[in-house]
């Protein structure tokens, strides 16, 4: 992209960017070292996330002013006002990816002294490594508004939400065979629903950033696989 | 459990939706540009364009300063045949008939074509006068029909409040975006079908450009509005389709909105994003 008449204006432009840049990089160490905290019961860790979140929330807070500043001052145009529109939608992305960290971070403590089965953990972990891949690709491809990279994104959500709806599933039996899980399930359970969630985000930055390069929006329906709003387990007398 | 409720359907892999191209104007266009070629002496200001003027909308040409979008609209009324060596080839319907054929009445195509122009041009005369004078120009009225008249341009015009009480005063006595209002009441008084704007509101403060601008939105009711505009936002404001000329070419007619939020031509983007070197 050729640059502007005005300097300063591609430097505001490029100062957005940044910041996404490093929200987006904030958000992703606060979720991996949310699971990290779940996986080995660090209470000190997980509250070291919860406390970066205030960070990624003061720097949302930052860009948006800046980009209703440029709105007023430059009355963008074109690829510029999508620049600035997207975002400010990707940003408010990363700050709700940090806030389902955070989430998280706050059931590690909660669940401390009542845990329950490693390897239901390691499921939640693995949809956590999927997540982070979605994030941090989105991430680049945002960097270097790659769209094919963007698309990759969007189309590949639905491995997570399968792997959410089977882990849902396997939660809700470990409940039932015994009462005394329930606590540690639940929270385990919201956990994985953050988790999932953050795919969900990643997915809407990929259509920000696909209308940010195309002008157009996604319009198709997005692949949608998190059927445990539909899912029921019988209930069984041992 | 039923297997059922566990089913994963299988997500269609879909290609998103790429851009979208040229438009259709709905309805027949009251103006219709084909092939126009525009020549200044030997040198050629533009190079064959092909452009629909919808009926009762707003069409804005863009485009830096000598693209020709200011030429194209002087051939719209034939302005130019006031200048030697001036001649336009190519076709310029109107309600199906080319008023670039040498029997075009001009005087009758002025009235149907009127033009407003960058600097208010009011005559020395009289604010009642200023607007009487294009009346009975091309028609004979009664002194009762003629106050009618004055009266209901200068409504339309969104002046008559704040003349009224003096209609005897010269022309040339009101503020600027006054008198650009008087012109437009002047224009319209003849009853025209088209309406033409030439950088209507470059020498006008925000306020009057804001009055200025809802005058366009409530004439496009009953005329067909052409403007010429330098000023991006207005253009993105004001108008319905935005034709984007550069060097004496149609680069890019869209709908206004598709124009300035996700233009298809490269150039366009520069331009109204200011990028251009």
């Amino acid at each position: 992209m050729s640059e502007h008449i005005v300097t300063s204006f591609d430097e505001e432009l490029n100062g957005l960017s940044q910041k996404i840049a490093e929200m987006g990089g904030l958000a992703e160490q606060s979720v991996a070292d949310s699971v990290a905290a779940l996986v080995s019961r660090d209470v000190e860790k997980a509250q070291r996330v919860i406390a970066s979140d205030q960070r990624i929330d003061k720097l949302q807070q930052e860009l948006e002013e800046s980009a209703i500043l440029m709105i007023a001052k430059r009355q963008p145009m074109a690829r510029d006002l999508r620049e600035i529109m997207a975002a400010i939608h990707i940003a408010n992305d990363l700050e709700r990816v940090g806030d389902l960290a955070k989430n998280t971070a706050k059931r590690v403590i909660a669940i401390e002294s009542n845990f329950g089965s490693q390897r239901l953990v390691a499921g939640v972990e693995h949809m956590a490594e999927l997540s982070l891949t979605q994030l941090k690709e989105i991430l680049d491809a945002f960097a270097s508004r790659d769209l094919a990279a963007a698309h990759t994104v969007w189309q590949r959500d639905n491995e997570i939400d399968a792997m959410y709806t089977s882990l849902f599933r396997e939660l809700l039996t470990y409940m039932m065979e015994d009462p005394r899980n329930i606590t540690f399930c639940t929270h385990l359970l919201f956990c994985a629903k953050n988790i999932e969630r953050i795919g969900d985000h990643a997915t809407n930055i990929a259509e920000n950033l696909h209308y940010l390069i195309t002008g157009t929006t996604l319009t198709d329906a997005r692949p949608k696989q998190d059927t445990s709003s539909l899912t029921s387990v019988e209930y069984r007398e041992a | 459990m039923t297997d059922a409720a566990l089913q994963v359907p299988v997500a269609p892999r879909v290609s998103p939706p790429t851009g979208n191209s040229k438009i259709e104007i709905p309805g027949t266009p009251k103006m219709e540009i084909k092939d126009l070629r525009f020549y200044y002496g030997d040198s050629l200001a533009l190079k064959g364009i092909s452009l629909p003027l919808a009926d009762r909308k707003v069409t804005a040409f863009i485009g830096p300063s000598g693209c020709g979008k200011s030429t194209l609209l002087r051939v719209l009324n034939r302005m130019y045949d006031l200048y030697p060596r001036q001649r336009a080839e190519g076709q310029v319907m109107l309600d199906g008939e080319n008023l670039l054929d040498p029997g075009q009445d001009l005087n009758l195509l002025r009235a149907k074509v009127g033009m407003v122009f960058q600097k208010p041009t009011p005559f020395p005369m009289t604010i009642f006068d200023n607007i009487a004078f294009g009346i009975q120009l091309y028609e004979r009225v009664s002194r009762g029909e003629l106050a009618d008249r004055v009266e209901a341009a200068l409504t339309k015009a969104a002046l008559w409040g704040e003349v009224k009480d003096k209609l005897g005063a010269n022309g040339l006595s009101l503020s600027g975006g006054q008198q650009q209002r008087l012109c437009i009441a002047r224009t319209i008084a003849a009853k025209p079908e088209v309406v033409l704007l030439d950088e209507p509101c470059s020498a006008l403060d925000p306020i009057s450009t804001s009055k200025i601008e809802e005058l366009i939105d409530e004439l496009k009711a009953e005329y067909t509005i052409v403007i010429v505009t330098h000023n991006m936002q207005q253009a993105a404001r004001v108008s319905d389709y935005t034709a984007f000329m550069y060097l004496g070419e149609l680069i890019e007619f869209d709908v206004t909105d598709k124009i300035f939020t996700a233009p298809g031509d490269r150039r366009t983007q520069d331009y109204i994003t200011g990028r251009f070197g």
